[in-house]
């Protein structure tokens, strides 16, 4: 993984200088509310329901033992023993005193992490693919140009007071796992017909109230054009975009009001002044993948014979095997997922003792490297086969090892109405009641792949709108009601879920969500996917269900 | 009353005219519709002249009177509106402006460092016990990760 130089250190340790010069101003009461408002948003700094929140960068869902063991200390002295990852591969605390923000940013610091820019109207943390670099259907690794972005995006002089939140995610792989498709701008890596590769430039998609997938303003940039493109999609944006009403002020609106072909003129046009003084190098892209270089992998790692047959042995760990472990592109290693998404704990959440014990597996297991997913687990990228195993065994008792990644209940989760200020309705409660009326695991394998994703309110943080059973908490004369939709996507195939019908009461929605998973059981052709279901038959026959009482 | 200009508290020389007062004297600064409307009779006066632009104006067109003007003054109504910021770049970084960028009106003296950094190089505070954390902000950060105009 990447790591700091001086001046990267130098930059972090003068914004913790500069933000507790900020918080001691504020304290003594020389900067309004108002305007601390925007300078704490841009550390992170939430005001919740019960205290402030944390937001810490995970840049591109890369952390290393050593950044985790610093977030299981963070948990148990300045929090209250655990953390939250989001699917913007961050990690929350939900309980820092405000006045002790700046020791705990230090703490970041000094272990190369930073919460710079993770809230507030700016460039956020750029996201990428949780299998980047190990996968099998990579083009190429998408990592070195994260870093590239994540360098430019932090302290820009000029984009740091946009009209609204912005953000970047870059895929490598021909299975968009990244969510391009619903980001600011969305970069896919190709291969033009010349068989060079460079970028697919996407722009305007999003999530939150007004779901928009992003549409593709340049086919094919080379690579060393990443960065003027970016700026020039970004100075269009801090000039044009609306500042009149905040919920039109994402690119997704100025593109949509603009049209694609003026957009895309405005942009190319500012880019044609701008490309020539800005070329990223090619000795600084390839200076740039050493940091990423591949770990030193056993070449005799597929020798191995015992994998097999403890799966054979074993039922239980044949089976996470099959749920919770992916392919990778070295022989005898496999990605290794840790499900944060245990039936009686809230989805994504770890605590001390949890983020120690998985520091300890990763130095012995995958190269001191853990990753985060935008689904909310963790990933041991580079397991070898062997390894498997005892590392099972150990995440078991760790409760990380529930197998059921990519299944119904493997769902995304905001924090809701028990933390967030925003929420009109709770979804931490709700996804227990959902896990506890799902404690089939041969049902819930025998569903397969169903997505759900729930959000306490209509920002949208859970990404409900692109659940293939998504749930939006809405207030309804002060009672927690739920819209369902159905259909949605934010892989290849990306699209906004469809409303099922009247939100349903809070005691409704888990007898809802099973309704929905029955229709799909009865009526499925062999080995068809409940999203593929979907698009065949449409909602009505999971409408008439649902609402069959009414 | 007293600013900063290229790091250094100094008394300030100029007047902004507002768009109905008769015009005065001296170094004076002026809406960018004024100079729009007079700026024949503007050329006409002694004097220095600058022109005062807010975040709806567009650099763009006035980029041809550049040479005129020896002060452009980027208003901020409100400190969240960043267009300003990309207008100090357009200033500096497309129509190569020399003379002096001034930020005033209701900007953040958390803000300065970027502003300096788009070519911003003079600062009229809010408020005067603005000027000692507005001065030592300029220095916030010694390293940086983008090209920049100063």
């Amino acid at each position: 993984m990447y790591q700091y130089n001086q001046n990267d250190q130098t930059l972090i340790e003068q914004r913790v200088a500069q933000f507790r010069r900020q918080t001691e101003r504020f304290l003594k009461g020389d900067i309004s509310a108002d305007q601390f408002r925007a300078l704490r948003l841009r550390n992170g700094v939430y005001i919740q329901t019960h205290a402030p929140m944390l937001r810490i960068a995970g840049p591109y869902g890369i952390l290393s033992s050593r950044q985790l063991r610093k977030l299981a200390h963070i948990a148990r002295k300045y929090d209250k023993g655990y953390c939250h990852f989001t699917t913007r591969q961050n990690i929350q605390f939900n309980w820092p005193k405000l006045e002790k923000i700046p020791d705990i940013l230090e703490e970041l610091a000094s272990v190369q992490m930073h919460a710079i820019q993770t809230s507030g109207n700016c460039m956020r943390n750029t996201t990428s693919d949780h299998l980047a670099g190990v996968c099998i259907d990579e083009l190429e690794d998408p990592r070195p140009y994260c870093e590239i972005i994540r360098q430019w995006t932090t302290l820009h002089p000029e984009f740091d007071y946009l009209p609204r939140k912005f953000k970047i995610a870059v895929s490598g792989a021909l299975h968009d796992r990244a969510a391009t498709q619903f980001h600011d701008i969305g970069l896919h890596l190709v291969k033009n017909d010349a068989g060079q590769i460079g970028f697919k430039v996407l722009a305007g998609g999003g999530l939150g109230r007004t779901p928009v997938i992003g549409q593709v303003i340049r086919p094919y940039l080379e690579k060393k054009h990443l960065l003027s493109y970016l700026e020039a999609v970004l100075r269009i944006y801090n000039l044009y975009g609306r500042r009149d009403n905040m919920y039109k002020a994402r690119i997704k609106i100025l593109l949509k009001e603009s049209g694609l072909e003026k957009f895309t003129q405005s942009v190319e046009k500012e880019w044609l002044l701008i490309k020539d003084g800005r070329e990223l190098s090619d000795e600084r892209i390839a200076a740039m993948q050493t940091q990423f270089a591949r770990p030193p992998y056993e070449s005799d790692a597929g020798q191995d014979n015992s994998f097999a047959l403890r799966q054979q042995e074993n039922k239980a760990f044949a089976t996470w095997v099959k749920h919770n472990t992916a392919d990778h592109r070295v022989s005898g290693y496999r990605a290794a997922f840790l499900s944060l998404k245990a039936p009686d704990s809230p989805p994504g959440d770890m605590t001390d003792t949890q983020l120690d014990a998985v520091a300890d597996l990763a130095d012995q297991y995958s190269f001191g490297e853990i990753r985060s997913t935008h689904r909310q687990n963790l990933i041991f990228a580079d397991v070898k086969q062997a390894d498997l195993f005892p590392l099972w065994r150990q995440l078991d008792a760790l409760k990380l090892a529930t197998p059921n990644i990519g299944t119904v209940t493997d769902m995304i989760c905001c924090p809701g109405l028990d933390f967030c200020s925003l929420a009109n309705a709770g979804s931490i409660g709700v996804a227990k009641e959902i896990n506890e009326a799902l404690d089939d695991m041969d049902y819930i394998h025998d569903i397969g792949d169903v997505k759900i994703n729930m959000s306490g309110c209509m920002n949208g943080c859970a990404h409900q709108s692109v659940g293939h059973i998504g749930i939006l908490g809405v207030d309804k004369k002060g009672a927690e009601w739920y819209q369902l939709t159905l259909g949605g996507s934010s892989e290849n195939e990306a699209a906004i879920g469809e409303r099922l019908g009247p939100a349903v009461a809070k005691d409704q929605v888990t007898k809802a969500v099973t309704t929905i998973l029955d229709v799909y059981v009865q009526q499925r052709l062999e080995d068809e996917s409940f999203l593929d279901m979907v698009k065949r038959v449409g909602i009505t026959p999971f409408k008439e269900q649902v609402y069959a009482d009414n | 009353m007293q600013i900063i200009k290229d790091k250094q508290i100094i008394d300030d020389s100029w007047n902004y005219i507002i768009d109905d007062a008769d015009l005065e004297p001296g170094d004076i600064s002026v809406s960018l519709a004024r100079w729009k409307k007079d700026k024949q009779q503007l050329l006409e006066r002694e004097g220095k002249l600058g022109v005062r632009m807010g975040p709806a104006d567009s650099v763009e067109d006035f980029a041809a009177d550049l040479k005129d003007l020896q002060l452009i003054e980027l208003d901020f109504p409100a400190f969240a509106d960043g267009r300003i910021f990309s207008h100090a770049w357009l200033l500096r970084g497309r129509y190569n402006y020399q003379g002096e960028i001034r930020a005033t009106g209701h900007y953040l003296p958390d803000q300065v460092f970027y502003l300096s950094r788009v070519g911003v190089n003079a600062f009229s505070p809010e408020k005067t016990e603005d000027l000692p954390v507005t001065l030592a902000n300029l220095d916030d950060f010694s390293v940086k990760y983008q090209t920049s105009i100063n």
